[in-house]
């Protein structure tokens, strides 16, 4: 394929992906906003008055980072590990297969419907805050590296996932068991600061720590862990992550007979 | 001219160990009809799924209009278009859509891929449901739908595995003349199928495969060339009470008002009506009986001859 044909063919898909969950966006868009307004009533309202300020921001406030980049990492990985299951499941992936798109352009246009979802949704959350909250704004260029990075690594987390999974079941094990957990306890609703020495070291171990607290950095300028840190964990996860999802498709791991 | 299809010592051996292909040696030419026939699990499909990039060969050498499948996978995927036996689309989608995106996956650009989606689903009568979400449509439909989808990048070849099947007579009749159309255009075309009557009113060339391994590569003329006999059914004006004597190889009566007739291929029919007005017998119809192609398919794969041996009644295992 020349360059503008694969432009062309990445085009395609990205617009379908991005068609397939604005046509579902009472199941896609309109349910994390009103979690996350949910958050910000009981923990930012009820409870977080209770609690005071954490290193300096109200409660409200310091959650609002966590939050939005929580509903990034669910969002995007849903997107894509649904839709790249379902295409297998009802073996329209076999569009693609067929096509001459190049394993690593299918794999860009599946990546970016799941960071356009991932973004937008994340814009809806960031919106809903604002009525809650005062957002703060501490790095523009971290904060869109950030959400990008982590758009992509989960995006390609769900698609790792979608390759390996047999049934409906396998593709809610790692959100229910794996990246839920993960997130609620790397740093959303609290500073790792807070916690007991011992319970501060198991949760260095943990990466959405490293994440949560970038974003949080990008935006009030406070972080448990280096920018630095954060930066590279994302860097590398999106290079290893993409390597492994181009072996897999490659090989037609789950895919070709 | 470079063959359409090249295929040399192709083999496909499962993971499960299952051999679908034990070395296949294939040519298909440029321009042709070509059918691929042969029994459920004679190892059509896993060759189609290999030169279509949804099934990894074992071995073996596939060259598509001189493409290496290894070597060139991309330029062998452009030059085909392939509707498989099951349907494969998302049918949360509209018609149109699926279309206008599979030419995207190609690279054409969204505005020409609208355009010729809106021309192949209107030769298909498929336009008034061009909006319509996909899991709408009738199977026939459907089957149309994966036609247009598989052509909307203008493939060299188009390879269409068991195309018609589950579609009734009329639409039928109605898809073999557009394919024909798309065959005289300049489009190889491989097809499968198992209504034997439409590889024979399509096909130029024949291959049939059983138990993965090649039993019969030809024109589908001379395939049927080599018939001896043909039956006849005479549908007669008044009732016979026994079967007449007639110059043919056989006559029997299968009721009082039908005639069966076995005449040799070679020889005219005027002798057998002669005999028929001298007998004082009225033919009011004549029909072929049998598919031709129907009985060499049996005689050339092994599960046809088991199938006569149990007619004959031979002692076989109980299913």
């Amino acid at each position: 394929m020349t360059p503008r044909e694969q432009f062309n063919a990445f085009n395609t898909l990205l617009t379908k992906e991005i068609l397939r969950f604005s046509r579902i966006w009472v199941q896609t868009i309109l349910p994390p906003m009103i979690t996350t307004a949910l958050y910000f009533v009981i923990f930012g309202e009820l409870i977080g008055a209770r609690i005071g300020e954490v290193e300096g921001f109200r409660y409200m406030d310091y959650i609002v980072p966590g939050l939005i980049l929580m509903t990034v990492i669910t969002q995007s990985y849903a997107n894509v590990v649904s839709s790249f299951y379902g295409a297998k499941f009802q073996r329209h992936i076999e569009e693609l297969m067929v096509s001459p798109m190049p394993v690593g352009l299918i794999i860009a246009g599946f990546v970016a419907g799941g960071v356009a979802r991932g973004l937008i949704v994340g814009l809806a959350v960031m919106l809903v805050a604002a009525f809650f909250a005062d957002l703060a704004l501490h790095s523009l260029f971290l904060l869109l590296a950030v959400a990008l990075l982590t758009a992509m690594l989960f995006s390609l987390g769900g698609l790792i996932n979608a390759v390996f999974a047999n049934s409906f079941d396998d593709v809610s094990i790692v959100p229910t068991f794996v990246l839920t957990p993960l997130t609620y306890l790397g740093g959303v609703f609290y500073s790792v600061s807070m916690l007991p020495g011992f319970w501060q070291q198991i949760s260095l171990v943990n990466p959405v720590l490293y994440i949560v607290n970038g974003f949080r950095y990008a935006m009030l300028g406070v972080s448990d862990v280096s920018i630095g840190a954060s930066l590279g964990l994302l860097s590398l996860g999106v290079m290893g992550l993409f390597l492994w999802a181009h072996y897999l498709l490659r090989s037609g791991r789950g895919l070709r007979g | 001219m470079t063959a359409a299809i090249a295929i040399r010592g192709l083999t496909k051996t499962y993971r499960n160990g299952v051999q679908a292909l034990r070395g296949i040696d294939l040519t298909v030419d440029t321009g042709d009809f070509f059918a691929l026939l042969g029994p459920n699990g004679a190892g059509k499909s896993t060759t189609i799924g290999i030169l279509s990039s949804l099934v990894d060969k074992s071995d073996g050498q596939v060259r598509v209009f001189g493409h290496d499948l290894d070597r060139e996978r991309g330029a062998v995927k452009a030059a085909i278009g392939v509707v498989p036996q099951e349907f494969n689309f998302n049918g949360f989608e509209p018609v149109e859509e699926i279309v206008i995106n599979q030419a995207g996956f190609y690279g054409l650009p969204r505005d020409e891929g609208r355009r010729r989606a809106g021309e192949l689903l209107e030769a298909l009568g498929l336009a008034d449901k061009r909006r319509a979400m996909a899991r709408e449509l009738s199977g026939g439909m459907k089957r149309r739908l994966m036609i247009a989808r598989a052509l909307v990048h203008r493939p060299r070849l188009l390879i269409l595995d068991e195309p018609t099947a589950g579609v009734d007579i009329e639409l039928r009749r109605g898809m073999w003349q557009f394919l024909r159309e798309v065959n005289q255009a300049g489009t190889t075309i491989v097809l499968t199928t198992h209504y034997l009557e439409e590889a024979e009113s399509l096909c130029r060339h024949i291959a049939i495969i059983d138990e993965g391994r090649l039993v019969e590569r030809s024109s589908m003329r001379a395939l049927l060339d080599r018939l001896h006999q043909e039956t006849f059914v005479l549908d007669l004006a008044q009732p016979l009470d026994v079967a007449p004597v007639l110059p043919v190889l056989g006559v029997r009566l299968s009721d009082p008002l039908t005639l069966e007739v076995d005449i040799a291929r070679d020889r005219p029919l005027n002798a057998l009506f002669a005999a028929l007005s001298e007998a004082g017998i009225e033919v009011k119809s004549l029909r072929n009986k049998a598919n031709r192609l129907e009985a060499l398919f049996l005689s050339l794969t092994a599960r046809g001859a088991a199938a006569e041996c149990r007619d004959d009644g031979a002692p076989h295992d109980p299913a």
